[in-house]
């Protein structure tokens, strides 16, 4: 358990100090947010109605930042072959690496949803669901990404390939998180519906991704 | 299993799809004289879709191969990382792009029978969009297998990433069908109809399994293709290696005539 934390924790340590990596990720989602109604044109009542859409391609496309770089610096520099000799399970070290990825993206995501919401006329409800959907939702794609992450741990320039690999499997994700933010704004459907099953995607690729990026990087050697 | 275990020797596997190989592709021939003749001649026009009917003899057998040659792939998958067979990694590597193929030759004949029948040539009908999210799963995986240069480790990447997605594709069938019905009532002609009557029946089947066998033929040449490509990337490197130990000559690369 305390190299579990100790991981997370370098992890964490290594986003904040190097590179910025968490704020880009926000800074990323802010631009989304601040382009789409120049392509869209500035209709507030158009905004409000595709804004849940809009918040989470952008953290789909955001939580794309920095996977890239999650187990490759990691292989690049050693630092992998020495985790894997550890006596933690390499599963328990995908968790954690992926805990840490989450914190400094899919967390400040769903905390800032309610704030760019407002940029996009929602309405309180639809910012409230807005930010309750991408907390539960953004580690579903952390840990998609994950398995993308770990397969390219050995390539240079996996990162288009990763948002190739990852990104057919986030549709599911997407469509009950943009669901859970209609549903909460008025719609046929109780928003307990798309949340429940949002939990539930989540749940099952903290499973599949965890082993399945596991697996890639035993392959790896 | 055992049989399987014969198979599983490239060598055996050489001789004997070598020799399958001319029956298959014939048998395959005759059956799309027979099966086409069918559909384009003695079935029926459909009383509502007309003609467009047609375009359903080679719809449907392509939409069952891409889900077919997702099987076949994700079955070699298991068979390449838990005994390690060389030849089941092979049998995937062979698998995508004609899988690839089938996803977009049903999607292209949907489209084309689309135009007249929806008036549109695409429509987010829940089935058009899982083959399509379909088609996108196997150009991933056939970038991952363009990306890693060593064939091995490739195909054990290239196998866990089929698993995930295999364990995927019924999560996205229900959640498209599930946006789907949000979205869009069911407002387009489904061609899930109770019955088919049998004039229609036969030739369907005669091209399904016509398109099957030539399916097979496609893979067994794009199988041995892959084996070969592989006998030479050996031999090219067990020949630079002779050539580092001695460095003149012994080379198994032709000298120009420019030396």
């Amino acid at each position: 358990m305390s190299a579990f934390l100790a991981l997370v924790k370098r992890d964490l340590a290594l986003a904040l100090r190097i590179g910025g990596g968490a704020s880009f990720a926000l800074v990323f989602f802010l631009m989304i947010v601040t382009l789409t109604p120049f392509a869209i044109g500035p209709d507030l009542n158009l905004l409000a109605r595709i804004a849940p859409a809009i918040l989470w391609i952008g953290a789909v496309l955001a939580t794309l930042i920095g996977l890239d770089r999650l187990f490759q610096a990691d292989a690049e520099d050693g630092t992998l072959d020495l985790i894997k000799a550890s006596a933690l399970p390499l599963e328990a070290v995908v968790l954690a690496k992926c805990l840490a990825h989450w914190l400094t993206t899919g967390l400040p995501l769903a905390l800032a949803a309610p704030l760019f919401g407002l940029l996009l006329a929602m309405e309180p409800a639809g910012m409230a669901a807005a930010s309750a959907s991408l907390l539960v939702g953004t580690p579903a794609l952390t840990f998609i990404g994950a398995v993308g992450a770990a397969l390219t741990a050995g390539i240079r320039r996996g990162g288009v390939l990763i948002a190739i690999m990852a990104l057919p499997l986030m549709i599911p994700v997407l469509i009950f998180g943009v669901a859970a933010c209609n549903a909460a704004v008025g719609g046929t459907i109780a928003f307990a519906t798309p949340f429940a099953i949002l939990c539930a995607l989540t749940l099952i690729f903290a499973v599949v991704g965890v082993i399945g990026a596991a697996a890639g990087l035993r392959q790896s050697d | 299993m055992t049989f399987i275990n014969q198979l599983a020797n490239p060598t055996r596997f050489m001789a004997l799809s070598g020799s399958l190989l001319p029956w298959i592709a014939g048998l395959s021939g005759i059956l799309f004289i027979v099966g086409f003749y069918g559909a384009f001649f003695s079935a029926p026009a459909d009383y509502q879709q007309g003609e467009t009917i047609r375009i359903m003899y080679i719809h449907v057998p392509a939409a069952w191969l891409a889900m077919f040659f997702y099987s076949l792939m994700t079955a070699s998958a298991i068979g390449a990382l838990v005994w390690r067979h060389p030849l089941a990694e092979v049998a995937q590597k062979a698998a995508a792009p004609i899988g690839a193929a089938f996803a977009l030759i049903c999607l292209l004949t949907g489209a084309l029978w689309g135009r007249p029948m929806w008036g549109t040539y695409w429509v987010w009908d829940a089935r058009l969009t899982s083959m399509l999210v379909l088609l996108l799963i196997y150009l991933a995986i056939m970038a991952l297998w363009r990306t890693i240069d060593e064939p091995t480790q490739a195909g054990r990447a290239v196998s866990i990433l089929t698993l995930v997605g295999f364990v995927n594709i019924p999560i996205i069938k229900f959640s498209v069908d599930w946006w789907n019905t949000l979205h869009q009532p069911a407002s387009v002609f489904r061609m899930d109809g109770p019955t088919i009557h049998p004039s229609m029946l036969w030739p369907l089947l005669v091209c399904a399994v016509a398109f099957s066998l030539f399916a097979v033929a496609l893979h067994l040449v794009a199988m041995r293709t892959e084996i070969m490509r592989r006998r030479i990337r050996t031999l090219t490197i067990l020949a630079a290696d002779r050539a580092e130990q001695q460095p003149n000559g012994g080379s198994l690369i032709a000298r120009g005539p420019a030396e």
